[in-house]
């Protein structure tokens, strides 16, 4: 594995040449074998007539049949920086976003401090750029210091670049305030991304309330602490109409609240995390901590609920919820151990068991990884179109691999899929036509 | 007021002035041509007339003004009238009478002019069922203050010649203000095209309602506009819960050159005060030559005039009792 590094990325230059490639790029509806131009960073031209033929001068990179497609934009990462380094740091989550194909990721702002002011945008900013290798935009607060009490900057924000407002781990449970932060933001046009739970009926749950929990003797987080808040934030939607995204759904229920959403054309769209579509609370088998998650793991019925909702396209975005933490916050009894998993490298191939055992097919798969995020956040980038950067993936769908925690690029471990089966991996990842990863 | 005098029918033919809503195109017509010649040149001594000699004018305010209970104390002394001002620091509302009980204890007092304001919408309206004399409304919460609105207006008339066919931006916290409210109603009754600016969180619902068209932003809103009318904003409520910062309003809807020049030249720029400084008007525009914030409370005084002669005409009708 050989990875570029923030200084050697001075820009490409000239006209680079992928051929032989089978290009999948869900924004066109596009699968067929081809092949694609870039010039300094930008995509000029793509399709069959460029499957052998590259034009004379161009560096030639040969995809050999592999799959050529837009990069991951990943809506929802948390990262230990700034204030928690330990964890995270920019330059190894874009290490692991890189070898997990994901070329642009949107970082929560629940950071110390948090990410509620210009000044601390401008900060994330300089810092990606200084430090990483893939691309990151930060999502700012929506409420200052996430305290679900005043509204923060939104105008201001937004225009130093934050490309979407959270209030990141704790629900905006003031409906007032809701109100209000869907009302300002409609003004601005931009998106409040919420993650829904009603902390009270949640209380101390740790899992979700069920058969499991019931036999483990953990205290549950019954589904209806989502839904609950899911359809309180939908009437506030119809009452404002402000762009809303729930920013991961974890059972059925609510998919079906969303559902009925769309279907009178508010302005909602709903994430679920790649973690939610490939485990169930079934893996939490003898108290393993590392599958302690917010929204908790659902039921297989759930599981199976939530890959329909890809199937179909009712839900738009996959997030990887990376959320890195050490060992010794997971290492606990289940009831004291962190939240959270990282999930950059193990994204991409944990959705293709979506492909290779559910039959969904690859253009309804990446759909949501890349084109519906970037449209909802306003990024330019995950499609293959002219015009767009050349933030692409080329993919091996079919090789077998297992994944190796020392392999991992990531600060922190805490990986569910430990040791896990995968078929399908990332061999090479680019950043505007620059090579960042290479298997 | 709904009840039009039985017996004296004349140009303005109310008991009391509670809202802009009652009045029709003449009747605001009729207080603008009376203000207008209640304007007194600045040489002119002495000011005082005795129209109103040996009437009693009560202002009641329930909320701390200056401006407005100055101005209405002000046009009833030049007029003649005795004046009584009652503050709420000084009186029984304070000890925890209703304003039922307060009402019927003035009335006993008997006034002829009662001006007052209140906190509460709909709350001088209250209050006039239960008087016997005139009663003007000089602010109920968010709900009416005619006497800025025809103040406003009489301005414009001043400036521009006319009220019919301008078109008026009215910019800020529309959801709270009762003189946005008092304005829209009596410039579209003048056919005075409306705009009203604000974020979202300060606009009532259903906004187009009030007869007004709607934006969201300064760009759009101040184009080619005649006049611009700035609302305060009470910094209680730009902490967070309606807007993030006094920074980010001044931002986006703080009115400075750069978005003066949107409007059409000659434009006026208008603020019933008090106002804030960088927060919603830059301190070069108060300064344009184009603003006529001295002339509103110079026309404030003559507006006031003009309703209290107004209101005091049926007085000398009625038979003494």
């Amino acid at each position: 594995m050989t990875f570029a590094t923030p200084k050697s990325l001075t820009g490409q230059k000239g006209v680079l040449s992928f051929i032989n490639a089978r290009l999948v790029d869900p924004a066109s509806g596009t699968d067929e074998a081809g092949g694609l131009l870039v010039e300094d960073g930008i995509i000029i031209d793509s399709g069959p007539h460029l499957l052998k033929n590259a034009p004379v001068g161009a560096n030639t990179i040969n995809c050999q049949g592999h799959i050529l497609a837009p990069g991951i934009v990943d809506m929802q990462v948390y990262t230990g920086e700034p204030g928690l380094e330990h964890r995270e740091t920019f330059a190894s989550a874009s290490r692991a976003a890189a070898a997990g194909g994901v070329t642009t990721m949107i970082v929560m702002p629940n950071t110390q401090p948090v990410i509620d002011a210009v000044a601390l945008v401008d900060f994330i900013e300089r810092r990606a750029r200084d430090t990483a290798i893939v691309n990151i935009h930060p999502m700012a607060a929506m409420t200052r210091q996430l305290e679900g009490q005043d509204i923060s900057e939104l105008g201001l924000l937004q225009e130093a670049g934050a490309v979407a407002f959270t209030n990141s781990k704790p629900s905006v449970t003031n409906s007032k305030v809701m109100r209000n932060i869907l009302a300002y933001a409609h003004d601005f046009n931009a998106l409040v991304v919420h993650n829904i739970e009603d902390s009270d009926l949640a209380a101390n749950g740790v899992m979700n309330e069920g058969l499991v929990s019931s036999r483990l003797g953990l205290p549950g987080i019954p589904r209806e602490a989502e839904i609950i808040m899911l359809e309180r934030d939908i009437q506030l939607v119809g009452l404002t109409q402000g762009r809303y995204h729930a920013a991961q759904i974890s059972c059925g229920q609510s998919l079906d609240v969303i559902r009925k959403a769309k279907q009178t054309s508010l302005p909602v769209t709903c994430g679920v995390s790649i973690n939610h579509l490939s485990l169930n609370e079934n893996d939490i088998g003898p108290y393993k901590t590392f599958m302690k998650m917010k929204p908790p793991l659902r039921t297989e019925d759930d599981r199976m609920a939530l890959v329909e909702g890809i199937r179909s396209g009712e839900i738009d975005v996959i997030v990887s919820a990376h959320d890195p933490k050490d060992a010794d916050l997971k290492r606990r009894p289940f009831e004291e151990a962190s939240y959270g998993a990282v999930g950059l490298e193990t994204m991409l191939a944990a959705a293709f068991r979506l492909y290779h055992s559910e039959g969904i097919d690859l253009l309804t798969l990446l759909r949501p990884l890349t084109t519906n995020p970037a449209r909802l956040l306003g990024l330019e980038c995950g499609k293959l179109s002219v015009g767009s950067p050349a933030d692409l993936m080329i993919v091996d769908i079919e090789t077998p691999w297992m994944v190796n925690l020392e392999e991992m690029s990531s600060r922190s471990r805490n990986t569910p899929f430990e040791g896990a089966r995968m078929q399908g991996r990332v061999t090479k990842t680019f950043i505007a036509g620059q090579c960042v990863f290479e298997l | 007021m709904r009840k039009p005098a039985p017996i004296h029918q004349n140009d303005f033919p109310f008991d009391h002035l509670l809202s802009i809503e009652d009045l029709k195109p003449a009747h605001i017509t009729h207080l603008l041509n009376l203000a207008e010649k209640a304007t007194i040149p600045k040489t002119q001594r002495p000011k005082k007339q005795d129209i109103l000699k040996g009437i009693t004018q009560i202002n009641l305010f329930f909320e701390p003004s200056t401006r407005t209970q100055s101005s209405f104390e002000l046009a009833g002394k030049r007029l003649g009238a005795d004046i009584m001002n009652m503050s709420v620091k000084t009186s029984s509302v304070t000890k925890g009478e209703t304003l039922l009980d307060t009402a019927t204890t003035l009335n006993a007092m008997r006034p002829d002019l009662l001006v007052v304001r209140h906190h509460a919408a709909g709350a001088v309206e209250l209050l006039a069922q239960k008087m016997d004399c005139s009663v003007i409304n000089a602010g109920d919460g968010s709900h009416q203050h005619p006497t800025q609105a025809l103040l406003d207006a009489l301005t414009i008339r001043r400036n521009k010649g006319r009220l019919e066919g301008l078109t008026v931006a009215i910019c800020g916290d529309i959801l709270h203000s009762r003189v946005a409210r008092s304005n829209i109603q009596l410039l579209s009754a003048m056919n005075v095209r409306v705009r009203i600016i604000a974020p979202s969180t300060l606009l009532p619902p259903f906004p187009e309602s009030l007869g007004a068209e709607v934006f969201n932003t300064m760009a759009e809103g101040l184009k080619g506009v005649d006049v611009i009318m700035m609302l305060r904003l009470q910094r209680e409520r730009m902490q967070g819960s309606f807007v993030p910062s006094e920074r980010e309003y001044f931002h986006i809807f703080g009115l400075d050159p750069r978005r003066v020049a949107l409007a059409s030249e000659d434009v006026m720029i208008m603020h019933p005060g008090p106002m804030n400084r960088g927060v919603e008007i830059d301190s070069r525009v108060v300064n344009d030559p184009r603003c006529v914030i001295e002339e509103q409370v110079e026309m404030g005084v003559a507006v006031r005039m003009a309703v209290l002669q107004a209101l005091s005409q049926h007085l000398w009708s009625q038979p003494a009792t």
